[in-house]
């Protein structure tokens, strides 16, 4: 065992030798190469680690940001107006909610398409009628789609890093970056840096120098009714916290059961483990 | 080694009535329960049951999954999206079959490796290792085209990639090419056939891994002292020692599956997975699934041409010759000693070769750029070295550590010196894994 494990330290040495030299390399503030600049910020949010959870007023925030904001140019495609009952609305309120929406369907029976109210069981509905369309109206670049927007960004962590975040249990890239994404504006950008006509300058964005969607929230923007603060900080905080749950629904769930069936493991292991010596006991091996 | 004498008695009527006609319950007897196995295999030697249970894991899964998806271009992500929020437990299952994937391969390299510090590939268990081989290889297309199907961003561009190295194989590799897809590029008939095959490929395995089971039982197990079993003495019953052993060794192993399947269920994958596929974009960085990196490092370090061999259709030939030097092991290594227990300088150049491994895994997460690319061509160096040099050489210069006469001879030395304790879990190096 004590020669593996000086093995496994000796594998351990070589593996970090190889990144200390790799990431030694010449940096250039006007010109980056390796994007973002900056590393995203990380938070702390009621949804990580094992026991996390929705803080639903929270996440009720975060709701009424994107309705009043982001909805604007993002659509949120996968997400269903009866799945905000996790939010902690009742039925009658997904109603109402869902009611604010004009949904257009058809045909009806006499073939024609027509406008109605929306349902519990629709789909929030996109702001813009096609890909083509997003983009025209956007510069030529079409708002993401949102619904899984949390789980479909997130910077890479690096070595050691990563292995440090399997036992930290690290969930919170997607978050992390939406939060430090929307902050990160109103940056001066060094001097001599290049910022495209039409972009803005970010150095949390993870895909260049600048992105397209100019700075989207700002303070006062949006009226919480729960007395949280109405800043910017607080809005990314709320909408990357909405995002994740839309991107992740079953996560309470998955942790609930993940944390019964570690446990259930735990003991049937110690049976076993119990069981297995008695078998092999006076048998040398 | 349990062939020809069968101690099977039928007790029950209905036990006799079956043994007369279909023998299976004798066969259920012999293969699993009087079955002689070596009594000081360690933990290491718990991977072949582990791996058995998660190929029914993922088949159970898969067919599953397989109900609720849809192999069309146009409905593919989003009807994985539908498991994911709306099938009953379908995140559950989607993410055990995504991280079940990554965990047989986990199992799959650590059964691997056992293999090669314990020299299990010597004669007579060439065929068996070979078998071995075969099962990887299915394994690893089994992976490949099941990560193509949520049609995300990887998936599609991962598959642009990979089938692209055919398109090096001079006269026939654009026809190879073609072939796969089902066209010019990565479309709708590439995804229906892949998903054909993803579903076929695991029930081969499951073929293959009997052909496997049974050459194993034909020679028997080896063992960390690599010395084949002499006497009665030297084994134990498969049921109950090999049996308990094992059940605890895969429940062990079903901690950490669950531990990421329920707490990191995204970690081993990639966050481009969740955008869905867009052949006009292509990601800043295409990596394939971490247990092919190895591979993509080799493939991608070849960055020069070699006579009449540019260096894309080098870079392939080195990527499958990585694979093929595993089914020559077994005549790679000269060594009349199996274990590396008694093979001190095999026993370095061993775990040299597991950080080499660990290091193309990481240089093949890596952009193939500045210090990154001449490390990889160092490792890979050092990777065909392994196979191509040490295996041979270190069998015909090397002078082993001597061997006791007798498994039984083994364990009663070591329990001599040792703790008075016989279980397993505080013993000495040769049967911890």
């Amino acid at each position: 065992m004590k020669k593996i494990l000086t093995s496994l330290a000796l594998v351990g040495l070589v593996a970090a030798g190889t990144a200390a030299f790799a990431a030694e390399e010449a940096h250039n503030a006007a010109a980056p190469t390796h994007f973002p600049i900056n590393e995203p910020k990380e938070m702390s949010w009621s949804f990580t680690g094992p026991f996390g959870t929705y803080d639903k007023a929270q996440l009720q925030r975060g709701l009424k940001v994107y309705k009043e904001v982001c909805s604007a140019c993002h659509s949120m495609n996968l997400v269903a107006f009866r799945t905000l009952s996790d939010l902690g609305y009742n039925e009658a309120q997904v109603k109402t909610l869902a009611a604010e929406y004009t949904i257009h369907d058809g045909p009806n029976d006499a073939g024609d398409m027509f406008d109605r109210p929306g349902k519990p069981s629709d789909h929030f509905p996109a702001p813009f009628a096609n890909e083509e369309a997003a983009a025209a109206s956007n510069g030529g670049a079409a708002p993401p789609d949102m619904s899984l927007l949390a789980k479909a960004r997130g910077v890479e962590r690096g070595f050691p890093q990563f292995v440090f975040d399997i036992f930290t249990q690290y969930d919170a890239g997607g978050p992390d970056y939406i939060h430090s994404l929307l902050t990160g504006y109103d940056q001066t950008p060094p001097a001599g840096m290049v910022i495209p006509e039409g972009t803005h300058y970010n150095p949390y964005f993870m895909s260049g120098v600048s992105l397209k969607m100019p700075k989207p929230l700002s303070d006062g923007q949006v009226t919480y009714d729960d007395g949280s603060p109405q800043t910017v900080d607080q809005y990314s905080r709320d909408v990357a916290a909405f995002l994740t749950w839309a991107a992740e629904p079953h996560m309470e769930d998955r942790k609930k059961m993940g944390f019964r069936v570690l446990v259930f493991l735990l003991l049937f292991g110690a049976l076993v483990y119990l069981t297995k010596r008695k078998v092999w006991e006076g048998v040398a091996h | 080694m349990s062939e020809g004498h069968s101690t099977y008695t039928p007790k029950t009527g209905i036990e006799r009535w079956f043994d007369a006609r279909m023998p299976l319950p004798r066969m259920v007897y012999d293969s699993f329960v009087a079955y002689p196995v070596p009594r000081n295999l360690n933990y290491a030697w718990t991977f072949g049951g582990i791996l058995s249970i998660m190929l029914v894991a993922q088949i159970l899964t898969g067919i599953v999954l397989a109900m609720h998806y849809t192999a069309d271009t146009n409905l593919a992500f989003g009807s994985v999206e539908k498991i994911m929020r709306d099938v009953n437990s379908g995140w559950l299952l989607r993410y055990m079959h995504a991280n079940g994937a990554s965990f047989f391969f986990i199992a799959v390299y650590i059964h691997i490796f056992r293999g090669l510090y314990y020299g299990s590939y010597k004669a007579p268990r060439e065929l068996l290792w070979i078998l071995g081989c075969i099962i990887y290889l299915l394994m690893m297309a089994t992976g490949f085209m099941g990560y193509v199907l949520p049609w995300g961003q990887m998936s599609f561009w991962g598959a642009t990639v990979i089938t692209g190295f055919f398109s090096a194989i001079p006269l026939v590799g654009d026809w190879i090419q073609q072939l796969l897809l089902g066209g010019f590029a990565v479309d709708n008939p590439t995804l229906n056939r892949f998903f054909a095959l993803h579903y076929l490929l695991p029930f081969m395995i499951a073929g293959v891994v009997v052909l496997h089971v049974w050459a194993l039982h034909v020679v028997g197990q080896s063992n960390p002292t690599g010395i084949e079993v002499k006497s009665k003495t030297d084994t134990v019953a498969f049921t109950p020692y090999a049996t308990i052993k094992d059940a605890f060794g895969m429940i062990v192993f079903l901690f950490f599956f669950a531990y990421f399947v329920f707490y990191l269920p995204n970690y081993l994958g990639h966050p481009d997975n969740y955008t869905v596929a867009n052949p006009l974009k292509t990601p800043a960085h295409i990596v394939p699934e971490w247990y092919f990196l190895p591979f993509y490092a080799i493939l991608r370090a070849i960055t020069f041409n070699i006579g009449p061999i540019n260096s894309k259709l080098g870079g392939v030939l080195c990527m499958f010759g990585a694979i093929v030097m595993l089914f020559l092991v077994p005549w790679l290594d000269t060594s009349k000693v199996r274990s590396a227990v008694y093979r001190p300088w095999y026993k370095l150049f061993f775990w040299l070769f597991v950080a080499d491994a660990i290091l193309l895994g990481w240089l093949g997460s890596q952009p193939a750029e500045g210090s990154y690319v001449f490390m990889a061509q160092m490792a890979t160096l050092f990777y065909f070295a392994f196979f191509l040099v040490a295996l041979p050489v270190l069998g015909l210069i090397e002078t082993p550590r001597r061997l006791p006469n007798s498994i039984t001879e083994a364990v009663l030395e070591k329990n001599k010196g040792g703790s008075g304790h016989p279980a397993g879990a505080t013993a000495a190096p040769e049967t911890k894994g």
